[in-house]
């Protein structure tokens, strides 16, 4: 279950965005994890990447500029 | 008989094991439908396909993975690009030693308004990059050209035309590179290529049923796609999306098949392009040696070059049609070749063997010098007999 007082999730256009932020985060050894979008989200495409709520900035940073378009949401 | 197969540019055979021990896993384990459904399989299968992307992406130099649009062979690659981007009263320029995947489309274009200029090469397949430049004009869209002939093997000038093109600006620059991807160095940025076709299942060494399309960024606005439908995107939405690469990948892909293309690709990148080109270039050498004694009877096409072909040699036998020639091969040597017009009657005309083509050898990277020797023996046979 994702936790609402401890992640956040990052919302995506299409799968490959999501894989690709995946493989970018994981690289920077922050831990995360793909899930399907919370039934209360609406997105554009299925899977979301859960973060931890404390490396939000850091994981906007990260992806800001290697992918179009992402939404990070505190749950 | 031992069966010896030189039809790779047809298809590669055999491919490594890792290709087909690829599929199995994804199969046996995995399964599912990529980017659709949000349980683990899905992504696991999403993550494979995206896997391919990365691989193919550091093949060619792509700036992106998702810039490549995975298909099912070069010839949709293709025309996704001709019929999706060209309109009547565009101008588009091409060699004529292309194969029907960019001829077919092109005439179909031609009688819907599209003007279609065919630069003519030489007789052994060459192109000069000038004759391109001056057939350019203000209505010119695009450059589509091979990067090398599937009939003779010409290596055609891909990077001095991506520099004229580069420097007049706004026309769109497409390479054929079913017969190179894999085989000759590719990389997009710089050769200058804005639109990329290649095959799956030759020099990548994945399963038939694969191919792509890399699309620099920014061009996919004005190429339409060739099928709408499901993308697993955008869900909400009835439009066909307008990113890459959904917009071009529309219904359930062949994921068993890129997951074997990912691990043929992994293969290559593992051997190297260079010592798979070294092979194959001396392989080439060695068969158009050997040929070189049978000067008399045999007229061989093309540069007959190894450094400036691909592992491909179109010859004819002296009074024998291509047909009987092979025939001949298969029953008496078990060598598996291909004859007649290759799918590429332009380039046949250009060398000078239309109608009745010729017998086209090529070799792979699982050819053995023992393999050019025999051929060439087959070859000494045909004409003694």
């Amino acid at each position: 279950m994702t936790d609402p007082l401890t992640h956040a999730v990052v919302l995506f256009e299409s799968v490959g965005h999501a894989l690709r932020a995946e493989k970018i985060v994981k690289t920077q050894n922050i831990s995360c994890k793909l899930i399907p979008v919370p039934r209360h989200l609406s997105s554009d495409c299925g899977v979301c990447l859960r973060i931890p709520l404390c490396a939000k900035d850091e994981v906007k940073n990260i992806l800001q500029g290697s992918l179009d378009f992402f939404e990070i949401i505190s749950l | 008989m031992k069966t010896i197969y030189l039809d790779n540019a047809a298809t590669s055979f055999p491919k490594p094991e890792a290709m087909l021990a690829a599929m199995t896993a994804y199969q046996q384990a995995i399964g599912a439908n990529p980017g659709r459904s949000g349980h683990g399989l899905s992504i696991d299968a999403g993550r494979i396909v995206y896997e391919t992307r990365e691989t193919l992406a550091r093949l060619f130099n792509s700036e992106d993975p998702l810039r490549i649009v995975l298909t099912k062979n070069s010839t949709e690659a293709l025309n996704i690009v001709l019929k999706g981007a060209l309109k009547p009263d565009d101008h588009v320029i091409t060699s004529s030693m292309e194969h029907n995947s960019v001829m077919r489309p092109l005439r179909f274009l031609e009688s819907q308004g599209v003007r279609v200029s065919v630069i003519p090469c030489s007789p052994r397949g060459e192109l000069d990059p000038e004759d391109i430049k001056k057939a350019i004009r203000p209505a010119t869209k695009m450059v589509v050209m091979t990067h090398a002939s599937n009939v003779t093997g010409t290596i055609l000038p891909v990077e001095a035309v991506g520099a004229i093109i580069r420097e007049k600006g706004d026309i769109l620059f497409c390479v054929d590179a079913a017969q190179t991807a894999g085989a000759l160095p590719m990389d997009v940025q710089k050769l200058k290529i804005d639109l990329l076709a290649f095959t799956g299942h030759k020099s990548l060494y994945g399963p038939q049923g694969t191919g792509g399309l890399y699309i620099r960024k920014g061009l996919e606005k004005g190429i339409a796609p060739l099928m709408m439908g499901g993308t697993g995107s955008r869900s909400e939405f009835e439009a066909q999306p307008d990113f890459m690469p959904d917009k071009y990948e529309s219904g359930t892909p062949n994921t068993i098949g890129f997951a074997g293309l990912g691990a043929g690709a992994t293969y290559l990148a593992g051997q190297t392009m260079e010592r798979i080109r070294a092979k194959e270039e001396q392989l080439t050498r060695r068969f158009l040696e050997r040929l070189e004694a049978f000067k008399d009877q045999v007229t061989v096409y093309g540069l007959i070059d190894a450094a400036r072909q691909t592992a491909v040699i179109s010859f004819n036998v002296k009074n024998i049609s291509p047909s009987d020639a092979a025939m001949f091969f298969e029953e008496k040597f078990g060598i598996l070749c291909r004859p007649g017009l290759h799918c590429a009657p332009a380039a046949h005309r250009t060398i000078g063997t239309f109608p009745q083509g010729t017998v086209r050898f090529s070799f792979g990277f699982f050819n053995t010098s023992r393999d050019v020797d025999r051929a060439a023996k087959a070859v000494m046979a045909l004409i003694d007999r």
